[in-house]
C-alpha cells in the first residue's frame, strides 16, 4: 500500500499507542484531537496553558517543600502522642534491608514529583516567553515524561485515608497543616498533568 | 474533534512506509534509527518487547510469592507481638468485624495484583495469535493495567504511614515486615513489564485477520 510519491512527513501525525496515521489538522483552542481508532488524545491545546502550568508548578514546588517539613498527622492514645511529617512516613522503613524501600518511598512521594515540576518549569518558561528553548530542554522534558508513572503523590494521599480508617479505632488521629497542603498538592498535580499538551511542547522544542 | 483523512480507512504508519516516535509522535522515513527530535530509538514494531515483558513479568511474579508469605506488618502492643501477612491481616480484621476494610485490602493486595499478572500474560499471548477479544477491549485492558499498576503501591504507603505514626513507646508500635520490600519490588516489576509491552502490536493482528497485506 505504499504510494509512489514521497509522503510529506510533516503533515502526518501518528498515534503512539496504536500506530494509526492521520493527516495533521491542528485543533482549535479548547478542542481535542483524538485517535479515531483507540481514542488516545493526541493534541489538546489550551489558551495560556503554558503560563498556567508554570504557575501551578511553582505552587506545587512550594507545597511539596512545605508539606515535607511540617507535621502531617498526629496520633494520640493513652496520654502519649506522636506527630510525623511526610519525610518520617517515607523513612519508616529504615532498618536493615528495608532502607532501600525507605529511599524508594521517599523518591516516589517527594523527590520525583518535585523533580518533575522543576523540570517542567525549566522547559516551559522559555517557550512561554517565546525565547529559544533552554539548554538541554529536550533531555529535561524527556526525563520529566519518563518519570511520570513514578510520581505517586496522589496514591500516597489515598493511602493516608486507608491508614487512617485502620488506625482510627485504635487511637485519636489529628491532621497537621501538612495534611491539608498535601491534599491541595494532589489536586494541583492532577491539574498540571491534564493541562499539558505534550505534542505542543515537543513541537515548540523542535523549532531550534 | 478528530483529525484524519476521513474518507480513507485508517492505516498504520508502518503500512505507509514511515516510522513514528512513540514518545514525541514525530514521523520519520522507515529505517530511521533514532528520533531527531527527542532521541528515542525508533522501531516500527518492537519485536523483542515480548521477551522483556515476559522476563519482567516473571520477576514480578516471583517477588509476589514472598510478599504473601512473609509478614507485612508487625504489631506490638502491651501484651503481645503479632505478625500479620497480607491475607492474615485481612482475616484478622474480618474477625474484628471490619469486613469492609478487610474486603478492600483483599481486593487491593490480592485480587488486583493477580488480575494484573493474568491481564499482562493474556495481552502478551494475544498478540502472537488471532484473538477472539476485540482490539478495543484489549487496548482498554492495556490502559487499565497501565493505570492500575501504580495504585498497587498504596499498600506500601499504608504500611509506611502506619509504622511511622503508630510509635507510642510501650503502648503500641507498628513496624514494617519483610514482605513490604517484596511487595514493592513486585509492583515495580509489574509496572515495568506493562511499560515494555508495545501496544501497537494489538492493532496489527486486526490487520492480519482482515486479510490486509502484511509486510
Amino acid at each position: 500500500m505504499t504510494s509512489p510519491q514521497p509522503i510529506p512527513l510533516d503533515t502526518l501525525i501518528v498515534c503512539p499507542h496504536c500506530d494509526a496515521a492521520y493527516q495533521l489538522q491542528r485543533p482549535g483552542v479548547g478542542e481535542k484531537a483524538k485517535c479515531q481508532r483507540c481514542g488516545t488524545v493526541l493534541i489538546t491545546p489550551r489558551r495560556k496553558a503554558g503560563l498556567q502550568i508554570i504557575a501551578v508548578s511553582l505552587a506545587v514546588a512550594i507545597l511539596i517543600v512545605a508539606a515535607t517539613v511540617f507535621p502531617f498527622l498526629t496520633i494520640k492514645a493513652g496520654g502519649t502522642a506522636n506527630s510525623v511529617s511526610i519525610l518520617d512516613a517515607a523513612l519508616a522503613f529504615s532498618d536493615g534491608p528495608l532502607i532501600a524501600l525507605a529511599l524508594t518511598t521517599a523518591a516516589l512521594i517527594i523527590f520525583i514529583p518535585l523533580t518533575r515540576v522543576l523540570l517542567s518549569i525549566y522547559v516551559l518558561v522559555p517557550i512561554v516567553l517565546d525565547r529559544p528553548p533552554a539548554r538541554g530542554a529536550t533531555q529535561a522534558f524527556r526525563l520529566s515524561e519518563a518519570l511520570r508513572p513514578w510520581s505517586m503523590a496522589e496514591i500516597f494521599a489515598i493511602g493516608c485515608a486507608v491508614a487512617l480508617t485502620k488506625i482510627s479505632d485504635l487511637a485519636d488521629v489529628a491532621f497537621g497543616p501538612a495534611f491539608w497542603m498535601f491534599a491541595a498538592l494532589v489536586v494541583l498535580v492532577v491539574v498540571q498533568d491534564n493541562f499539558l499538551c505534550r505534542w505542543s511542547v515537543w513541537t515548540s522544542l523542535d523549532k531550534t | 474533534m478528530d483529525i484524519a483523512g476521513q474518507n480513507l480507512a485508517i492505516k498504520s504508519a508502518r503500512d505507509l512506509g514511515v516510522v513514528a516516535c512513540t514518545r514525541c509522535t514525530k514521523v520519520w522515513p522507515a529505517g530511521t534509527a533514532t528520533c531527531g527530535r527527542c532521541g528515542k530509538a525508533l522501531v516500527a514494531r518492537d519485536e523483542k518487547s515480548l521477551q522483556r515483558v515476559w522476563a519482567l513479568w516473571l520477576v514480578g511474579l516471583m517477588c509476589y510469592v514472598p510478599a504473601n508469605m512473609y509478614p507485612m506488618l508487625q504489631t506490638r502492643t502491651l501484651l503481645s507481638v503479632q505478625e500479620d501477612t497480607i491475607v492474615g491481616g485481612a482475616v484478622e480484621l474480618m474477625h474484628h468485624g471490619a469486613v469492609g476494610v478487610a474486603v478492600i485490602i483483599l481486593i487491593a493486595s490480592v485480587v488486583i495484583p493477580l488480575a494484573k499478572f493474568m491481564a499482562i500474560a493474556f495481552l502478551a499471548i494475544s498478540v502472537t495469535r488471532p484473538s477472539s477479544v476485540s482490539n478495543h477491549h484489549r487496548q482498554l485492558l492495556y490502559e487499565v493495567v497501565e493505570y492500575i499498576g501504580r495504585w498497587s503501591m498504596i499498600d506500601i504507603f499504608v504500611v509506611a504511614i502506619m509504622s511511622s505514626l503508630v510509635q507510642l513507646n510501650t503502648l503500641a508500635a507498628v513496624n514494617p515486615g519483610r514482605a513490604s520490600l517484596f511487595f514493592a519490588l513486585s509492583v515495580i516489576f509489574t509496572m515495568l513489564s506493562a511499560q515494555a509491552f508495545d501496544s501497537r502490536m494489538i492493532w496489527d493482528v486486526q490487520a492480519k485477520q482482515k486479510g490486509a497485506p502484511e509486510e
